[in-house]
């Protein structure tokens, strides 16, 4: 048995046949091949699988494909607009906010939201805006730091056209 | 403008920000299948009967492998690193909980997991050993029947150091410590499970393999003494990998059934595991149970240790280590000090638990053997009521001890130990923390200050004591100059996040005065990269990173020649400075490294015996360990109420010789102490009677995350290793390895006003608050 979803992931539509228990991360990753969105641990804990459902960070594990039908999906693919990295992007790189690259994903989207809501974090909201997702490689500090680097570049990015 | 050491960005990370990583997972093959393992529910059990006629009826299933499917391929077993052997699918028992069963090839992944509910297993259940103390009891369940003439559930006993001299120290010794510690079973726990996507193209007889391995050379060889297939015909690919930190050093059995599931349906299949099965089956870390004694005089000369280990390697003897050493290099627990004799005796058991055992960036053991001489000194502290930083002050090598033999005969390269020591005390201020934990103590807060000094032994290593499977631990390089002046680095070892596309390539770079950028280093392909055994125990840079430079410099010397057939000058004539050779004494007269590539390239006439184009290779042999150190210090505040432990800072001063690329380093060792957080404090793969697994998901199996870890605070000293090409020491581990001591010892300062002595990791809220209460308790059991 399949059921038609449609859903906009980073801009684009997209309508695919699918099993009714298929997970929002499988069918990104599976069905449309956006392999950014990572899957880690199958139970919520570790932010791997964090994208946008609705403007709002999700882990797209323990979602079901389903869930998201007829609403808007934003992936770390959609991060870079016309070819310029968002901050939080060249954060990650300037201030070595990643090792493995596994979690990256998970933790930029998760940046871009606090950022979009709260401009101007300091250390501890940074950390309470990523407690929800696990990094093996950074001890954390350099990415803290490098949502920090996001947060500070962040008004000249979006002065430039 | 050329740059070799030093800050730089990674070159990896363009592609991780935009989500462009390609990791196993991440591969889409035309036709290609997925599997998924039946595992045991039984911790023992003899397995009856096994019916997959069900699963075989579900239409999406292509395959449904068994142990009997196996042997007839001469497959149901394989060897471990340990040159024990491992069961792929059970064929007569199954001996831990998750063990492999079965495994199912079919259309989809979801398809796979539904078919692995129609197979029926009939199971007699048997009693099933998992604390390792009872392992040897007479009457124990005999795990390895398998096995010809196994009588026990002994595996080996191994010791080092002089038995009766230790015992002479220990006779006369003013003071005397003695502590049972248990670092417990704990997980690597990569963000990327393991996995695999095999195909075999019949056509070809060729078996390519995407997989999630920190050594592919390694493994290929192993794959073609494991199925038979000529090793020219087994290409082994590692993409990008989510992290390994040991965990993606053994084959396991998944890896093999993939290959048998292409094999039997022609098609790739690809099987990934879930985290469960991670944590379940994988090579754990740990589980070490250890009693520890130090031999010290009164006036706080510390003089001998002594240790007994029991070694719990679970259902199969699968350690990860060089061959020599079943206990890793559990030898170096005479620590950084200066003994008079030390002595140890190490027996490894069989239990009903998953195999492994020396994983999670423990250098072959390291971790252990720090935790426990740490402990111990900060022990005698207590004992003596002394200061435990200047008590270790008092005992450290001093650095013109170097080279310095240990009790237990390894050979520390160099170091500077009380300068590390101090830079820590003084970015800690530690004699103001001590006032402030007095006026704390006052009011009744418990705050403690952890200190922990650490030798690290990496880089295996030299090939008249290292190996693997009979493997030499020695890792090859090609280099090559292209005509352009660009270069082309081929390397053995494997990054699982350490960034060698950038520290590699910045290693050509400052020997040969190029851009890094102009550096390709390709790595993670057996098809494209000289032979090696691959990264793990910190090896990739003492071992692949002297290769390089090594290389390198033959380069250079080739260019010399090349460049003095240009010039028209001798090659004694010519000096070189960062990327060009020059006329001594008339630097005009000179060729960059390009314009010699070129000519290298070119019909210019080369001296005798000289070969055109411009390249070298290196197979290195390193002469020793290197062997890094550190002073760690931590501040933790404990909740009386709740027994809850936050730390407040933690100030990490690392000695790793010359640093390549800092900010490399630098987050390396913050991913360490992060680790140290989370073993000291809340991970542990505890069982119940029964055997059950209780740490199978991130649910129960506890990762720090951002609030348990504070903003590190990081010094470093600069010990260059003397036998280093370049004076590098590996760094991966050091952290990890030097942390988890540092934060016990800071809970236990923490609760020194209830008396605590000793309290065996994970120290959660729980353990604490029975520590307060004078009843710390195993934790590794859910047994009290």
């Amino acid at each position: 048995m399949t059921i038609r979803i449609a859903m906009t992931v980073n801009g684009t539509e997209y309508a695919r046949d699918v099993e009714p228990r298929l997970l929002l991360i499988h069918f990104l990753r599976d069905e449309l091949g956006l392999t950014g969105s990572h899957w880690g641990c199958d139970t919520s804990n570790c932010g791997s699988c964090v994208v946008w459902l609705d403007a709002k960070p999700v882990k797209s594990c323990t979602l079901l494909a389903a869930m998201a039908d007829g609403h808007a999906v934003r992936t770390v693919e959609g991060l870079e607009q016309d070819g310029k990295l968002d901050p939080v992007q060249q954060g990650f790189i300037e201030c070595h906010g990643l090792q493995c690259g596994f979690c990256t994903p998970g933790m930029m989207m998760t940046a871009r939201w606090l950022l979009d809501h709260h401009p101007d974090p300091d250390e501890a909201q940074i950390r309470e805006a990523i407690s929800g997702q696990i990094c093996r490689c950074t001890g954390y500090e350099n990415i803290v730091r490098s949502i920090r680097w996001a947060a500070e570049h962040n008004a000249e990015h979006k002065e430039q056209p | 403008m050329s740059q070799g050491f030093g800050r730089m960005h990674r070159k990896e990370d363009p592609r991780f920000v935009r989500g462009q990583g390609y990791f196993v997972d991440d591969v889409q093959l035309p036709g290609m299948l997925y599997g998924a393992v039946l595992r045991s529910p039984h911790p023992h059990a003899r397995v009856l009967a096994i019916d997959t006629l069900a699963a075989e009826a579900h239409p999406k299933v292509r395959a449904v492998i068994t142990g009997e499917t196996l042997q007839e391929r001469n497959l149901a077993w394989m060897p471990t690193l340990s040159g024990d052997r491992q069961a792929v699918l059970a064929t007569d028992k199954v001996r831990f909980q998750g063990q492999e069963v079965a495994f199912v090839v079919a259309e989809d992944r979801y398809s796979a997991r539904d078919a692995l509910e129609l197979i029926d297993v009939e199971y007699e259940p048997l009693p099933a050993v998992v604390d390792a103390r009872r392992a040897l009891d007479p009457g124990a369940p005999l795990i390895r029947d398998d096995l010809p003439d196994a009588t026990s559930n002994h595996i080996f006993d191994w010791e080092t150091g002089d038995a009766a001299r230790t015992g002479a120290v220990f006779d006369d010794a003013e003071v005397t410590i003695t502590q049972d510690m248990l670092y417990p079973r704990v997980h690597p726990a990569p963000l990327e499970t393991c996995g695999v996507v095999a195909h075999f193209d019949q056509v070809s007889g060729k078996l390519t393999l995407w997989a999630t391995t920190q050594a592919p050379h390694a493994h290929r060889t192993l794959y073609a003494m494991v199925t038979g297939l000529p090793e020219h015909k087994i290409r082994i690919i590692s993409p990008d990998i989510g992290g390994g930190f040991g965990n993606k050093v053994p084959i396991y059995p998944g890896y093999l059934c993939a290959i048998v599931g292409s094999m039997l349906t022609g098609q790739p299949v690809k099987w990934m595991e879930d985290r469960s099965e991670n944590l379940m089956s994988t090579c754990f870390a740990r589980d070490f149970h250890m009693r520890g004694e130090l031999a010290a005089s009164r006036d706080g000369t510390i003089r001998a240790i002594r240790v007994t280990v029991l070694a719990d390697h679970g259902a199969f003897n699968g350690t990860a280590q060089p061959t020599r050493y079943p206990a890793g290099f559990f030898g170096v627990f005479t620590g950084s000090y200066d003994l008079e004799a030390a002595h140890c005796r190490v027996t490894g058991v069989y239990t009903n638990k998953a195999p492994g055992g020396v994983a999670y960036s423990c250098s072959f053991r390291v971790t252990e053997a720090v935790y426990l001489v740490e402990r111990l000194v900060d022990m005698l502290a207590y004992e003596l009521d002394a200061d435990p930083a200047e008590l270790r002050m008092r005992n450290l090598l001093r650095p013109e001890q170097f080279p310095y033999t240990c009790q237990t005969g390894w050979t520390y390269d160099s170091g500077d130990y009380p300068r590390t020591l101090r830079l820590a005390l003084e970015i800690a201020g530690y004699a103001e923390l001590r006032k402030e934990q007095l006026a704390e103590r006052a009011r009744g807060q418990l705050m403690g200050i952890g200190i922990s000094f650490f030798t690290e032994a990496v880089g295996a290593g030299p090939r008249k004591h290292m190996d693997i499977l009979g493997l030499s631990m020695n890792d090859g390089v090609e280099l090559r100059i292209d005509p352009t002046g660009t270069a082309v680095l081929r390397i053995s070892v494997q990054t699982q996040g350490q960034g060698h596309e950038t520290t590699f390539a910045q290693i050509v770079a400052e020997e040969l005065g190029l851009s890094p950028d102009d550096v390709e280093v390709v790595h993670g392909d057996t098809d494209r990269t000289p032979f090696g055994l691959g990264t793990y125990g910190s090896r990739s840079t003492p071992v692949s990173g002297a290769a390089t430079a090594i290389a390198a410099r033959r380069v250079r010397e080739r260019a010399r020649i090349v460049a003095a057939a240009m010039l028209e000058v001798d090659p004694a004539d010519l000096e070189w400075e960062k990327g060009r050779w020059f006329v001594r004494g008339d630097p005009d007269q000179g060729r960059t490294l390009a314009e010699i590539a070129l000519a290298a390239h070119s019909s210019l006439e080369l001296p005798d015996g000289v070969e055109g184009h411009l390249d070298a290779s290196c197979v290195y042999n390193p002469p020793n360990l290197t062997y890094p150190c550190g002073a760690y210090i931590c501040v933790v505040d404990v909740d009386p109420g709740t027994g809850k432990v936050s730390v407040r800072r933690f100030i990490a001063v690392d000695d790793c010789g010359v640093r390549i690329n800092p900010m490399i380093v630098e987050g390396q060792v913050h991913r360490g102490l992060a680790d140290g957080i989370g073993m000291a404090l809340m991970e542990s793969i505890a069982f119940d009677a029964d055997g059950n697994c209780l740490g199978g998901s991130f649910m129960d199996y506890l990762l720090p995350t951002s609030l348990e870890c504070p903003a590190w605070e990081l010094g470093e000293t600069v010990t260059p290793s003397p036998h280093h090409p370049i004076g590098a020491k590996g760094v991966g581990e050091s952290a990890t390895v030097g942390s988890p001591p540092a934060v016990v010892n800071a809970v236990i300062d923490a609760l020194r006003l209830y008396g605590v002595r000793h309290a065996d990791m994970p120290l959660t809220p729980a353990q604490v608050w029975r520590a307060i209460q004078g009843r710390p308790l195993r934790t590794d059991l859910a047994i009290s």
